[in-house]
């Protein structure tokens, strides 16, 4: 299902400080999203917000907010799933996002899920569990520092030799591509989901 | 007023800087990690930490009077102080009693909060610096970039060429150990003729009114035990319930702030031993904005901080911009909750921006303290204290237009269209306004062909 009423989740409002407007969109969001037994959604940050952030604006969001998984999380740690029948013939690097190593706490359910995909060569991040310098407004606000963050996480990735790096976080990736097509370099910034989806016809 | 993303660019630019504090900070963090990894205990050690401040947050005002009366039972003179003036004119007046025109100093964070060495110039009273590092900034006029390891930013070539101007009495080189030397040869002399002796403090036991030093060099136990007068100021908001909680905070402090199991010196004092070390003593309890910060719910587990350093090692955002950028004796991440709180928000608004967020900080706090929370927390004051500003509209518009999924719809089809002038081979170099910081260092993807939601309805 896909409940064409949703919208946002708010974490944009309520990382850049405003509360009220992040309060009624949380309400948003329990409305929309409150009778279904599983919510899944592609962006770790987004499922830390609802999950972890959510009952201190709403308290009725906690029950919510429980049944909120991200994509990895559900497939590998609710469905037992781990491998999707997914093929992609490339060299493939894993960035864990800030939210998803220490937020959401995926854990390594998105490594499992890529070691599984037919053709995929997976190879470790130097340096990985340091932030990209994305973090929301702080991109805008503190560009430079944003940026200088963004060189190392480049400089990292392009020494893997992949041509993939991936995440589970949309928002990182839209940060590192931008760095990674503005410096010249090949290498494509893709969700995990992508990769997923990925089959040997597309 | 600190403004946090221009100081930032300025630090950015300095490419030595930049490679000494990843030389720095990276080592440092390896020695952490491994020596925290040893504890089985750890995660225990810290909730034990965390709950002793919070008890002493708690019921401060009977854990100060108990310390007070301890401490003066002990022979200690305690004097308390509400903001930075009066406890500089405290010490004033104690250095003019006994007709002192130098002092020896331990390093202290909490001295350079209140800027005493500037007032006791005022006064005409010098105050010398003893800690190595601190040593290195006060003789070249330059100040702290860190709280564990003040001269983080400068590297040992600097130094010598500093020494040899100033205090060496020979030729010098660039090792350390002939420089640590060239810094003993002339501190011993400063030690012996000492007459007043300047502290913080990293503890004070309430139950004994003792003050705990927990340091590297050995300087300090100098500072506090050869001079005949002692001051020591400590944060009101430095105290432990009974000496047996000081087994808790000497094993996180010295792993979580300079990666060893046990620091090298560790000393102790309770008033005055006759015969032994100085014969008066003075006890300064300064409050300088603690009694606001603990008023406020959230925001109060900053007190919790024992000045370890290590969410500055970890974090991304100071081991980049380095210390000064965030224009406080308290940077990084602890800072960027701690300076906001202690002058108030309206004087360092940019600084609870200072962070992505990225929860590196909160993971090696070993007092447990959720930088994070606290940053939003001081965000949201922020916003409140500014009022109606571009970004307080933008945020509003942008909340209205989430608040229909058929205005989304709209917005997502405007954006379509405004985007066009700007897309070139399917991506965008160069945005407007206040997005232009994005595209600075980035390219942009455009708002795609179609969207999920569309795609999902036509599916078969």
């Amino acid at each position: 299902m896909f409940p064409a009423e949703q919208t946002c989740c708010g974490q944009l409002h309520l990382n850049s400080g405003y509360r009220d407007d992040a309060a009624a969109l949380a309400r948003r969001f329990v409305e929309v999203f409150g009778e279904y037994d599983a919510i899944v959604s592609p962006s770790s940050s987004c499922v830390g917000t609802v999950r972890e952030l959510y009952p201190q604006l709403v308290p009725e969001a906690a029950r919510v907010g429980a049944r909120v998984f991200e994509l990895s999380e559900l497939l590998v740690n609710e469905l037992g799933v781990d491998d999707v029948g997914a093929y992609f013939p490339h060299r493939v690097t894993y960035h864990p996002t800030c939210h998803s190593l220490r937020v959401t706490r995926v854990g390594d359910a998105p490594l499992r899920l890529l070691r599984k995909v037919r053709g995929l060569e997976l190879v470790e991040l130097p340096a990985a569990d340091e932030c990209c310098g994305f973090g929301g407004t702080f991109a805008v606000k503190n560009a430079d520092t944003s940026i200088a963050m963004l060189a190392d996480k480049c400089a990292s990735i392009v020494s893997t030799g992949a041509s993939v790096c991936s995440a589970v976080d949309g928002s990182c990736l839209l940060h590192i591509g931008g760095g990674l097509e503005r410096q010249g370099t090949e290498v494509r910034a893709l969700h995990l989901a992508e990769i997923l989806a990925s089959t040997e016809d597309a | 007023m600190t403004d946090f993303p221009a100081a930032a660019r300025v630090e950015l630019a300095n490419g030595q800087l930049r490679a000494n504090l990843h030389h720095a900070t990276q080592t440092i963090r390896a020695k952490r990690a491994g020596v925290v990894a040893e504890l089985p205990d750890w995660e225990e050690l810290r909730e034990a930490g965390r709950g002793i401040k919070a008890d002493v947050l708690a019921r401060l005002d009977e854990y100060l009077v108990q310390f007070e009366s301890a401490a003066q039972a002990a022979g200690a003179q305690v004097h308390w102080a509400r903001d930075a003036a009066e406890a500089n004119a405290i010490v004033v007046e104690v250095a003019r009693d006994h007709g002192v025109s130098e002092v020896v100093k331990m390093k202290s964070l909490t001295t350079d909060e209140i800027h005493l060495n500037d007032a006791l110039a005022a006064a005409g009273i010098s105050a010398l610096e003893t800690d190595f590092a601190e040593l290195i900034l006060q003789l070249d006029g330059d100040w702290s970039s860190h709280i564990l390891v003040p001269a983080i930013h400068r590297n040992r070539t600097e130094i010598r060429d500093l020494f040899a101007r100033t205090i060496a009495d020979g030729p010098l080189t660039d090792d350390p150990s002939e420089l640590a030397e060239a810094a003993r040869v002339y501190l011993r002399e400063k030690f012996l003729g000492a007459r007043m002796g300047v502290s913080g403090a990293n503890f004070g036991v309430a139950e004994t009114g003792t003050i705990c030093i927990v340091e590297s060099e050995g300087n300090g136990r100098m500072c506090t035990t050869l001079p005949p007068v002692l001051v020591s100021i400590l944060g009101i908001e430095k105290l432990v319930p009974s000496f047996a909680d000081l087994e808790v905070f000497l094993q996180l402090l010295p792993r979580s702030s300079t990666g060893e199991r046990m620091n090298p010196y560790t000393s102790l004092w309770t008033g005055v031993t006759p015969g032994d070390g100085p014969q008066e003593m003075h006890i300064v309890l300064l409050d300088a904005g603690r009694t606001r910060v603990l008023a406020d719910e959230v925001g109060r587990v900053a007190l919790h901080c024992i000045r370890c350093s290590a969410c500055l090692n970890v974090c991304p955002v100071y081991t980049r911009t380095g210390g000064h950028a965030y224009g406080s004796v308290y940077p990084g991440p602890i800072g960027a909750i701690l300076t906001p709180q202690l002058i108030g928000v309206d004087q360092a608004p940019s600084l609870p921006y200072a962070s992505t967020l990225c929860g590196a900080c909160y993971e090696v706090c070993p007092v447990k303290i959720d930088i994070p929370a606290v940053l939003l927390h001081l965000r949201s004051k922020v916003v409140e204290h500014k009022g109606a500003t571009p970004e307080r509209l933008a945020m509003r518009a942008m909340g209205w237009v989430f608040g229909s999924a058929r205005r989304l719809r709209f917005a997502q089809r405007l954006g379509r269209v405004a985007q066009r002038p700007l897309v070139r081979g399917g991506s965008i170099r160069r945005l407007p306004g206040p997005l232009a910081g994005w595209t600075q260092g980035r390219t942009m993807r455009p708002v795609a062909r179609e969207s999920f939601r569309r795609w999902w309805s036509r599916r078969p």
